[in-house]
């Protein structure tokens, strides 16, 4: 039946394809068409099964049912061989770089210039050079993937792709982690591939974006396609009602804050980062019960050591931090969770989850001992079931199985169950890093509601986030950060996003006024 | 305290201190080799002291039935490679636990070896004596002070050992093979997406880990000996472990960290044959301590600084 269908102006078509995991069918007879040399959006819930229908163009995972066709051509794709072949590329939703290498090592693996017996490392950084001349992708050759900033790390795997002559190229959320710059420098990039003959596949999470550059979307939730359509015919808004299937709200509302006490001081802190140099310069901040205090500031300025230094994972130089009145600069995590300070880290996968874990187990990290969970000998297995199913349903996690491992769940619903498990743990404090990154819009408004309630209970919020937009609709004070130190303190209704990006950049807010 | 220092430089100026260096450091380089080629494909590989007991033991075994100890040589070769084999089906075929896999090994060597010696040989303890493999006589050039009696007279064994850590270094860190043995011992999974096969290149580290250990261990009983006596490894394979992690996975530092163990059994060895301490028994038992201590001063001293590939010790599973 198919064979009759003219599908050579496709670059890409997926014709029913299914796939199903333990439990879950992850794609319900997806079709996907993507026509040669335009940007396709796929949007969708976390856990719509985005990733999966990526996986399986590339040849990651089979699908249990359905075709693909490439340029018209049914493919055959059983390994991510076989996609390289048919010039498909894929960056990752977590990069898969080998971080110990090099940039240029990372980009020729598995298709290596030799000269002789010999892997040609001159050989290979000049094509690498020719090739980031070419698409404006900028990065040293030489540098250690560990040591650059997600960014970078991101154009290097652009870069992977292009160098195996890829045509079509699949970018799995890959503006999650960068900054807004970062994403504009991205966008640029991504046109002038179009320009040049490329089709890509774009998936995200923030539709401003899908508007910005796309041509067209397919819409997925629940392993099911739920709509196809032009960018051009289309708003945020009616995405936003198709992916959820309900009306979101973009912005939460909220009331005035009814701040209480001043229940977290830092005090002249000082924190130094891996190499040793200074992340954080003296700096000093207090947060109150009952409010939200932002921290805006572009990614790399010091707020993963200022977090990193209140939650006890680093050590300070100087200063002091006081909780409930209470001098913890020295405290150890465990002992600053005891004290109520909960903590919702910016990587989930290093400092959020175990990945081997099921998902009751990591509900419980760093309560095992409670006595809810533990009679001091052994866990209370079924208690502990009890309340993760609880906790399950209260906050959506999807799949709601609570036997599911860490690793086995979509990019956002990871980021559900550490929310959930801070937020049940009932803290005093939280320090909240990036809460929503890689969320759909449906759990973004869920997160943004639970905080806002927390706040309402009279819970102190620190909020640090590089999405202006987050910052702006739930903090009550917004602190901008540069370089390890605080360049101001506004109030959301009394500023503007011109204003904290420009302290973003640098500027001190008394500066500002004077000029003005 | 005089007689002490006088000792001490005893032995420093005597040649046959630097030549004992070599010859003892020479199994802990071959072996430690063997454990940065698996495990920098990011399978641990603890069974190097098993391996290097299967390496003497079918040394000896091919020498004295052929009567040609290069036979032998072969044939210990073939036993740790085996053994390797086992180890890599083990832990990436199945997945099993490496340590557990390791250390299974390890029993397995030490059973077939105790048991053929009493099998083969009719007693059990040591083995006859058999044919070794000739030493690399340098002629005239003995005659030269110092130098001469070091390197006149040396075992293939040394040369070869300095030449098998050139050959891995370039091998890991200038081919294309290496580099895939580096990724694949660092992100298997990224290495997979590139569709490097992740299973052959694991499966390549762990068997040439197999062969360099046999090789250090076939040194041990027909590199000078000529004979195989029960456990006669003695640990060395758990040391050339310590010194692959001294080195911080790299050959070349692995020779290194081998050659200051060589060096500190050397030492001990020379130091206790001073007559001029007049060592009783059981002090001798204290300074057979020196090198083991040094491993834990020295270890303790790099803790944060060398670090293992990061996927080393786990299995990858795919879907
Ligand atoms: N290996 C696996 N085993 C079991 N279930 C899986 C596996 N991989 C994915 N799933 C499930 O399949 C569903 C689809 O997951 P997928 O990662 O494709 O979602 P996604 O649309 O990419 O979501 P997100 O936006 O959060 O990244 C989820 O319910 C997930 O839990
Ligand atoms: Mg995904």
């Amino acid at each position: 039946m198919d064979k009759n269908v003219d599908y050579s102006k496709y670059a890409v078509v997926m014709k029913g394809i299914t796939k199903r995991f333990p439990g879950v069918l992850a794609n319900d007879r997806v079709d996907l068409f993507v026509k040669k040399g335009e940007i396709h959006a796929i949007v969708g819930e976390n856990g719509a099964g985005k990733t999966t229908l990526m996986s399986q163009l590339y040849g990651l995972i089979k699908p249990d049912d359905g075709k693909i066709y490439i340029n018209g051509v049914e493919a055959q794709i059983n390994d991510p061989n076989d996609a390289i072949s048919a010039k498909i590329g894929m960056v990752h939703q977590h990069f898969m770089l080998v971080d110990r290498l090099s940039v240029v090592e990372n980009i020729v693996l598995g298709q290596e210039p030799v000269r002789g017996p010999f892997f040609a490392l001159n050989r290979a950084r000049k094509e690498i050079k020719d090739l980031s001349k070419k698409f404006g992708l900028i990065v040293d050759p030489d540098s250690i993937i560990e040591d650059m900033p997600v960014g970078m790390q991101q154009r290097v795997e652009i870069i992977k792709v292009l160098y195996r002559g890829a045509e079509i190229l699949v970018l799995d959320e890959p503006t999650a982690v960068l900054t807004p710059q970062e994403t504009n420098e991205l966008f640029e990039v991504l046109k002038s591939l179009k320009s040049q003959g490329k089709t890509i596949i774009f998936i995200t999470h923030k539709l401003n974006e899908v508007m910005a550059i796309t041509e067209s979307v397919t819409v997925m939730r629940l392993g099911k396609v739920t709509g196809v359509v032009k960018t051009s015919q289309t708003s945020s808004k009616e995405l936003a009602n198709m992916m959820v299937g309900r009306e979101v709200l973009l912005t939460v509302e909220k009331n005035s804050a009814h701040p209480g006490d001043e229940i977290l001081q830092v005090k002249d802190l000082v924190v130094k980062e891996n190499r040793g140099i200074e992340a954080v310069r003296g700096l000093s901040l207090n947060v109150r019960s009952g409010e939200i205090v932002g921290i805006a500031g572009v990614a790399g300025n010091g707020q993963t050591e200022l977090t990193e230094a209140m939650t006890g994972l680093r050590k300070v130089e100087s200063g002091k931090i006081i909780f409930k009145g209470q001098d913890i600069t020295g405290f150890s995590p465990k002992k600053r969770r005891e004290m109520g300070m909960g903590h919702i880290p910016e990587d989930r996968l290093k400092h959020g989850l175990i990945k081997t874990f099921p998902i009751y187990y990591n509900f419980i990290l760093g309560e095992h001992d409670d006595p809810k969970f533990s009679d001091g000998v052994f866990l209370k297995i079924e208690d502990i079931r009890k309340f993760s199913e609880n906790l399950v349903k209260r906050f959506d996690v999807r799949p709601p199985k609570i036997d599911l491992l860490g690793m086995n769940l979509s990019g956002g619903n990871q980021q559900k169950v550490i929310v959930a498990r801070e937020i049940a743990f009932d803290p005093a404090l939280m320090i909240v890093s990036q809460p929503t990154r890689g969320l759909d819009v449906g759990a973004i408004e869920f997160i943004h509601k639970t905080l806002i309630s927390m706040r309402d209970k009279g819970i102190g919020i620190l909020l640090i986030s590089m999405e202006l937009e987050e910052i702006f609709s739930l903090s009550d004070r917004i602190l901008t950060i540069y370089e390890g130190q605080i360049m101001g303190e506004v109030r959301p209704e009394n500023t503007t996003t011109e204003e904290v990006g420009l302290m973003m950049a640098g500027h001190r807010l008394e500066d500002l006024h004077q000029e003005a | 305290m005089n007689e002490w220092i006088q000792a001490i430089i005893n032995v420093f100026t005597n040649p046959t201190f630097y030549k004992s260096t070599l010859t003892q450091s020479t199994p802990l380089i071959l072996a430690a080799l063997g454990g940065v080629f698996s495990e920098t494909t990011g399978v641990v590989n603890i069974a190097l002291e098993g391996i290097m007991l299967m390496g003497a033991f079918g040394g000896v075994m091919g020498s004295y039935f052929t009567g040609n100890p290069w036979y032998g040589l072969a044939l210990g070769t073939f036993f740790g490679v085996a053994m390797a084999a086992l180890h890599a089906w083990a832990s990436i075929k199945y997945g099993a636990d490496q340590i557990i896999s390791g250390t299974a090994l390890i029993l397995l060597a030490q059973g077939i070896t105790g048991f053929a010696l009493v099998e083969l040989f009719g007693q059990p303890g040591s083995t006859d004596l058999v044919r070794s493999i000739p030493l690399v006589d340098l002629g005239s050039f003995k005659q030269v002070p110092f130098v001469g009696v070091i390197f006149g007279n040396l075992s293939p064994f040394v040369y070869i050992a300095f030449a098998s850590v050139a050959f891995g270094w370039i091998l890991i860190y200038k081919t294309k093979l290496g580099l895939r043995m580096r990724s694949v011992g660092n992100n298997p999974e990224a290495a997979d997406t590139l569709g490097v096969n992740v299973y052959n290149v694991r499966y390549f580290g762990v068997i040439m880990s197999g062969f360099f250990a046999a090789l250090g261990g076939a040194y041990l009983s027909i590199g000078e000996l000529g004979q195989f006596t029960t456990n006669m490894t003695n640990g060395r394979g758990f040391i050339a472990l310590a010194a692959m992690i001294i080195g911080n996975w790299n050959p070349v530092g692995a020779m290194s960290a081998s050659l200051l163990f060589g060096g500190a059994t050397a030492f001990n060895n020379q130091l206790q044959s001073q007559s001029v301490l007049n060592l009783s028994t059981n002090t001798q038992y204290i300074f057979g301590m020196i090198p083991y201590i040094i491993t834990l001063i020295v270890v303790g001293g790099l803790i944060g600084k060398s670090r293992a590939p990061s996927a080393d010790g786990v299995p990858y599973i795919k879907e």
